[in-house]
């Protein structure tokens, strides 16, 4: 096997806010019954994490889970471990209606942080980042200007986006351009 | 003259002038000017030429609702045309060009147009260009262009040098306008805790208070402003922006907020504008109000101007229009103009109240200072070009007669106070007619209504109709405190300030001055401005049938222009009642849309412009693909590379040797956007029989096939590879344009119709980079790499067959191959980790050289599969294309019961033998058919145009066979086998091509069996 | 811009975040059916001036299809749920009921 590379190899812009592509992340993408034992289970064992209230992510020590719909969860795991963890997670599942896939490389992950991260992203989501409506924990799936994203807050103030690979140029330009430094909106 | 004053001008800084340039001359202005306060300080009335007739003007107003002074403003890759200069802050450095003039501003060829003007009445240009006929395209329609149009377009080969910003923000209440009224209701919201933002369009705030004088607990409005301000900027909950205009009121409580940022600083770091795209739980509208022209003849020569205006001018900045002034007014307000301009030392001549008795208490206080009032008097008619230079007098209940002349360089005119209802309007809060102050103010009972189907919508302050202080400051009280608990805040008492003013008499109507004025004086009345609209253009639509508001409208552009008829609007309507018998109301208005005032299109784009204009999608070799001459391709959102052209060869020659060597040597396709879906699930088989029309839940584990999927309509929507990956599972590959919009379909099935079938879908098509190894070499370069590594999985014919599939290790590179053929060359398209696959493509490169591999694009997947008779989503089909007729019956399963399209396949004209057929197309010279050419048939259709009998759908010179081929699809094109059809082209040549069998290369299928 | 709930994620969601997906609660005719039966399944909507059924996903969200009672005239949302379901639920009727008493749409009231 020959090194494997993220989207855009840790590349890094400071505005108003931080902004730098993650590297690669290990990322499954599972559906199933949420409510289930053995899903519970399997996916403590996956992540050391609990399965998330609904628009919440669920950190561990090594790893998370993030909700992503009623029934799909993202799980996230060590990048060079992650075909391992999905073998068990099979097995664990098996005899349940569900579906887990390995999805680290369809992902390009970035860290916004800093005293801007949160308007740079008000505006390119249509999503309400006041520190009242957006707090550490929460994670929310929507628009990032023309294309699909998550993200979520950590107790550091921190966002973790996740978008599609393919896009992570334009996800990248898109943050550095909203987190220009004269471009502080003043009101987060 | 019009000049800068000795004193007065509250808001400007004596001790920093501005340098700035009009139409290149040079000007001085001081820190805190408008453009328009700078041009009046130095004596330029005129600002502009009218758009129709080219008549001189000059400013009438002071703010947002001026409508003749635009400009051409900055240069280069910053000049934008129609600015408006009352809105316009000074900067060191600005250059303002005036419009619709040539060659100059004082001498003007198009002003002939004022003495055409009986002949240019409403409808002109309706009425004159419609005979002959045929001089339309090639006389009229040139010199309308070339007429039409305000101001200059930017020169379109230049870019905006500057950049845009959008900010989504979420508040409980938020408050348009920082007057007092606003200020105050953002004052009564926040005292519950509820979030607040306030925005104000200009740089100050306090709106007119300040200038037309009163107290508020005992202050003066000023210092008030001072006061409340500071409270709400010392309260977390509160957000205050001025230069930032509320554009427009929308849906669901949305509200856009248009914020300048540099444009009173350009070329500043940063995004010169942002657009607030808000959510409001609430909105207040402190909207404030306008005043309105009196209509008069004469009424647009430059020096006339709002009575408000004026004293803003002279109160704000210091300047003063004129040094001899006549006022015309119908009511008490405009004497606060007569009494500012007293104590700044101008002149005023004469006060001419239309009402018989005259006004109240300030009308006293005016006859005090020693300055004539003359009730029930009226402008006759105002001359003097360029300049104000005589105001005749008459009575107003007369028809202009018996006139008396008095000598002024200035006129203020007011005739009442119209509400800005605008953003109470625009997402459909209704209006009632105001019979004492002669206008529209919002209907509390019925404000706009929101997702809760209750009002969201608060009109506070003058935008509600109280037009003075005292009730003004109570009104917006209750609105603050009204909106916030409308949004789900406990109620807090919050004390209204009192406001005190001179009490004032009742206005009186009056919409034309004098109130009979004759034919020739209603011809020199202007209601619009900015078109050229006159009061005898009203009439004529009036009596020319144009009843409705919306078709007078229309018929004489009144209120059309930029300023969306702001001063015209209440006029031109009261015009247009009067002279078809009826009452305003019955009249009604216009609709009022957003935005406000114009915005710019970069604040609309936001930050979608130059590399972040949409998004580009790359695979995971994109980078390698563009170094190495690709010439791209948009698919969708991808970028693919169409061909890889290298520097001495023209595009044409690239994918022809692309072809050859591919056909003849190793060729690799970066396939990687192609969509893969994975379905599994109990239910996945009968799920994919339902999805696709052939039957998928009897491919074999291994086994790979082909697929068709139709829509209920029964057209086809996609097409692709389904391999069966275990007992369980399935994987769809899906066109490059397709994965998401697949992807979304089969979720709307399974969730919205078969919601208890067990099956998950889930997209992976980014998780793996795909390649196309294609060619006779193909197998071999596998094997090397497989060599090299000291192993791998088996790709030899026996181990892995045409349409199966395999996982294992491709030299050091997990992967999956699937041994189909897209092409008809030995194939196989082979995943890997999308992380690898730039490194897998190198492998590939590397260990191919010997095999004389090269890459090739999607013009030569193209042509190659053309050439073996292979159809493409988009190309064959259009959406109106069904199976059956592209001769592909053979994927239609006659096992199953039902699938997406099989009761539409039934319908009458689905079955119809009739359907054009796709056929092969081999031109008799050997030439390439024009894409998208019609085949012609005998005789004429109803519009007298050849029969159309067939199209071309792909159409492609071939290197293999060195001719022409297409496809098509062509009427009982399958039973003309043989026979000869003209495609007639657009370069007048004719192309007659013979009917033949699609697949024109390798029939047999020999050369994939290898 | 709208701004509808969804009923999966409970996401108050503008319009840019959802995608459109015409009439609600169509019942599919496939092979079997009659000519009339299949082309008002495909062609025949309300499209009703007031109280009206849509479908929407959350496709910038959630990705789930739901369903919302609303009127079209004036935008007012009487409320979202499922879409898997065959009929409004109860508690949506209800709702319509308290703001517009004499609503009908197809064979509901």
């Amino acid at each position: 096997m020959s090194d494997p590379v993220s989207a855009l190899q840790g590349a890094q812009f400071s505005g108003i806010a931080s902004v730098e592509e993650g590297g690669l992340a290990g990322m499954i993408t599972l559906r199933g019954d949420l409510g289930s034992k053995v899903m519970q289970a399997a996916v403590k064992e996956a992540t050391g994490a609990d399965i998330p209230a609904t628009n919440q992510v669920s950190l561990s020590a090594d790893g998370g889970t993030a909700w992503m719909s009623p029934d799909e969860l993202l799980l996230m795991v060590s990048y060079t471990e992650v075909e391992e963890i999905l073998a068990a997670l099979n097995k664990s599942l098996a005899g349940e209606h569900a579906l887990a896939v390995n999805v680290s490389d369809a992902r390009a992950v970035f860290r916004v942080s800093g005293d801007g991260a949160r308007e740079t992203l008000a505006k390119i989501c249509p999503v309400d980042l006041s520190a009242e409506a957006f707090v550490p924990g929460q994670f929310r799936r929507t628009r990032m200007a023309q294309v699909a994203a998550a993200f979520w807050l950590d107790e550091s103030g921190a966002f973790t986006i996740v978008c599609f690979r393919s896009v992570a140029d334009y996800v990248f330009n898109l943050l550095s351009n909203a987190a220009h430094p004269q471009s502080a909106v003043g009101v987060y | 003259m019009s000049t800068r004053l000795a004193n007065q001008g509250r808001l400007i800084d004596r001790s920093k002038p501005i340098e700035f340039t009009f139409n290149g001359n040079r000007m001085t202005g001081y820190e805190g000017d408008t453009l328009a306060s700078a041009l009046l300080a130095n004596d330029q009335m005129m600002v502009g030429r009218s758009f129709k007739y080219h008549r001189p003007r000059g400013l009438v107003a002071s703010g947002a609702e001026e409508p003749n002074a635009l400009v051409g403003l900055g240069n280069g890759d910053r000049f934008e045309p129609n600015q408006r200069v009352t809105t316009t802050e000074l900067f060191a450095g600005l250059s303002a060009q005036s419009q619709n003039h040539w060659p100059s501003l004082e001498f003007d060829v198009g002003a002939i147009n004022t003495h055409l003007s009986r002949f240019l009445p409403a409808g002109f240009y309706y009425k004159m260009f419609m005979y002959p006929k045929a001089f339309w395209k090639h006389v009229y329609e040139p010199i309308i262009r070339h007429s039409a149009g305000l101001g200059k377009a930017p020169d379109k080969e230049l870019k905006d040098a500057d950049q845009y910003e959008h900010f989504y923000f979420f508040a409980d209440v938020v408050v348009v306008g920082g007057g007092v009224a606003g200020l105050q209701a953002a004052k009564a919201a926040a005292a519950t805790g509820a979030k607040v933002l306030l925005m104000e369009q200009t740089n100050t705030w306090g709106g007119r208070a300040p200038v037309d004088g009163g107290t508020i607990d005992g202050d003066t409005p000023e210092a008030w402003v001072e006061k409340t301000l500071a409270e709400l900027e010392a309260m977390d909950n509160v957000t205050l922006r001025s230069r930032c205009m509320g554009s427009g009121v929308y849906d669901h409580g949305y509200v856009l907020g248009y914020e300048r940022l540099t444009d009173h600083t350009p070329g500043a770091a940063g995004p010169r504008h942002r657009l607030w795209r808000i959510r409001a739980k609430q909105i207040v509208t402190a909207t404030g109000a306008i005043e309105r022209p009196l209509s008069f003849a004469g009424n647009d020569v430059p020096g006339v101007m709002l009575a408000g205006a004026m004293r803003d001018y002279v109160a704000n900045w210091g300047v003063t229009p004129g040094k001899r002034v006549v006022i015309a007014t119908n009511n008490d307000d405009a004497y606060r103009t007569a009494i500012t301009l007293h104590n700044a030392g101008v002149e005023v001549v004469r006060v001419l109240d239309a009402r018989a008795s005259g006004g109240g208490a300030l009308m006293e206080e005016v006859r005090q200072l020693g300055i004539r009032v003359d009730p029930g008097r009226a402008i006759a008619k105002v001359t003097g070009g360029k300049r104000v230079a005589k105001v005749a007098v008459c009575a107003q209940n007369g028809e202009g007669g018996a006139q008396e002349d008095v000598v002024a360089d200035a006129v203020a005119m007011s005739g009442g106070w119209s509400p800005v209802v605008h953003l109470w309007s625009h997402c459909g809060g209704k209006l009632i007619w105001d019979d004492a102050q002669a206008h529209f103010r919002p209907d509390a009972s019925r404000p706009p209504l929101g997702d809760d189907g209750a009002g969201f919508v608060v009109a506070a302050g003058s935008a509600n109709g109280t037009l003075d202080l005292e009730n003004t400051l109570t009104d917006a009280t209750a609105a603050g405190a009204a909106a916030a608990k409308a949004a789900g805040f406990a109620k807090k008492a919050v004390k209204a300030p009192v406001g005190s003013v001179q009490a004032e008499q009742p206005m009186a109507p009056v919409w034309l001055m004098p109130a009979k004025a004759d034919i020739k004086l209603r011809m020199k009345t202007w209601l619009d401005y900015q078109n050229d609209v006159k009061v005898s253009d009203v009439q004529l639509a009036a009596r020319e049938g144009y009843e409705s508001v919306e078709h007078t409208k229309r018929y004489t552009t009144l209120g059309m222009a930029t300023d969306q008829g702001k001063l015209s609007n209440i006029n031109g309507l009261a015009v247009l009642a009067d002279t078809l018998g009826s009452e305003i109301p019955q009249v009604g208005t216009t609709t009022f849309r957003p935005p406000y005032t114009p915005i710019s299109m970069g604040a609309i784009g936001g930050e979608a412009r130059g590399e972040i204009f949409q998004p580009i999608r790359k695979t995971p070799m994109h980078d390698w693909h563009d170094a190495n001459g690709a010439d791209w391709e948009p698919v969708g959102q991808w970028r693919r590379a169409y061909a890889f052209v290298r520097s001495s060869e023209s595009v044409e020659d690239a994918v022809a040797r692309e072809v050859k060597n591919t056909r003849e040597n190793l060729g690799l396709l970066d396939a990687s956007t192609l969509g893969k879906l994975v379905v599994k699930g109990p239910d996945a088989g009968k799920f994919l029989d339902m999805m696709y029309t052939n039957m998928m839940s009897n491919l074999k584990v291994g086994k790979c096939r082909y697929g068709l999927m139709c829509s209920e309509n029964g057209f086809l929507i996609d097409d692709g590879v389904v391999a069966r990956i275990d007992d369980d599972t399935w994987l769809c590959h899906t066109t490059t344009g397709g994965a998401e919009r697949i992807h979304g379909h089969m979720e709307e099935w399974l969730q919205t119709e078969w919601w208890d079938w067990k099956v998950y879908v889930a997209n992976v098509t980014e998780q793996l980079a795909q390649v196309a190894v294609v060619g006779p070499n193909a197998r071999k370069v596998l094997e090397k790499l497989n060599a090299q590594a000291g192993g791998g999985m088996d790709v030899s014919k026996e181990a892995l067959a045409f349409m199966e599939w395999k996982d294992g290790k491709i030299g050091e590179f997990d992967a999956r191959a699937y041994r189909i053929s897209f092409s008809g060359e030995l194939s196989y398209e082979i995943a890997v980790p999308a992380s690898q696959g730039m490194a897998f493509w190198q492998a590939l490169l590397e260990a191919g050289k010997e095999f004389g591999v090269m890459p090739y694009g999607t013009e030569c997947l193209h042509i190659m599969r053309a050439e073996k008779g292979f159809i493409m989503i988009g190309d064959e089909t259009d959406g109106t294309v069904i199976p059956q007729d592209l001769g592909l019956h053979w994927a239609l399963s006659k096992k199953k019961e039902d699938y997406l399209g099989k009761r539409a396949h039934l319908r009458s004209h689905m079955a119809d033998p009739d359907r054009w057929q796709l056929v092969g197309l081999e031109t008799v010279d050997g030439s390439v058919i024009p894409d998208g050419a019609y085949a012609v048939g005998e005789g004429l259709n109803a519009n007298g145009q050849r029969n159309v009998v067939g199209r071309v759908t792909s159409t492609y010179h071939s290197p293999t066979l060195n001719k022409g081929i297409a496809m098509g699809l062509v009427h009982n094109g399958q039973k003309r086998m043989g026979e000869v059809i003209e495609f007639p082209g657009t370069d007048d040549k004719t192309y007659k091509a013979k009917i033949v069998d699609q697949v024109f290369y390798d029939k047999e299928g020999e050369k994939q069996n290898v | 811009m709208l701004i509808l709930e969804c009923p999966y994620c409970g996401v108050k969601a503008e319009e840019t975040e959802l995608h459109a997906g015409g009439e609600a609660h169509l019942k599919r005719f496939g092979p079997g059916s009659s000519d009339s039966e299949f082309h008002d399944y495909l062609f025949m909507r309300e499209n009703p001036k007031g109280v009206h059924f849509d479908r929407w996903r959350h496709i910038n969200g959630c990705g789930k299809w739901f369903h919302a009672a609303r009127c079209t005239m004036t935008l007012e949302v009487f409320g979202t749920y499922s879409a898997q379901t065959f009929e409004p639920p109860q508690d949506i009727r209800d709702a319509i009921s308290a703001k517009r008493p004499d609503w009908t749409w197809r064979e509901f009231k």
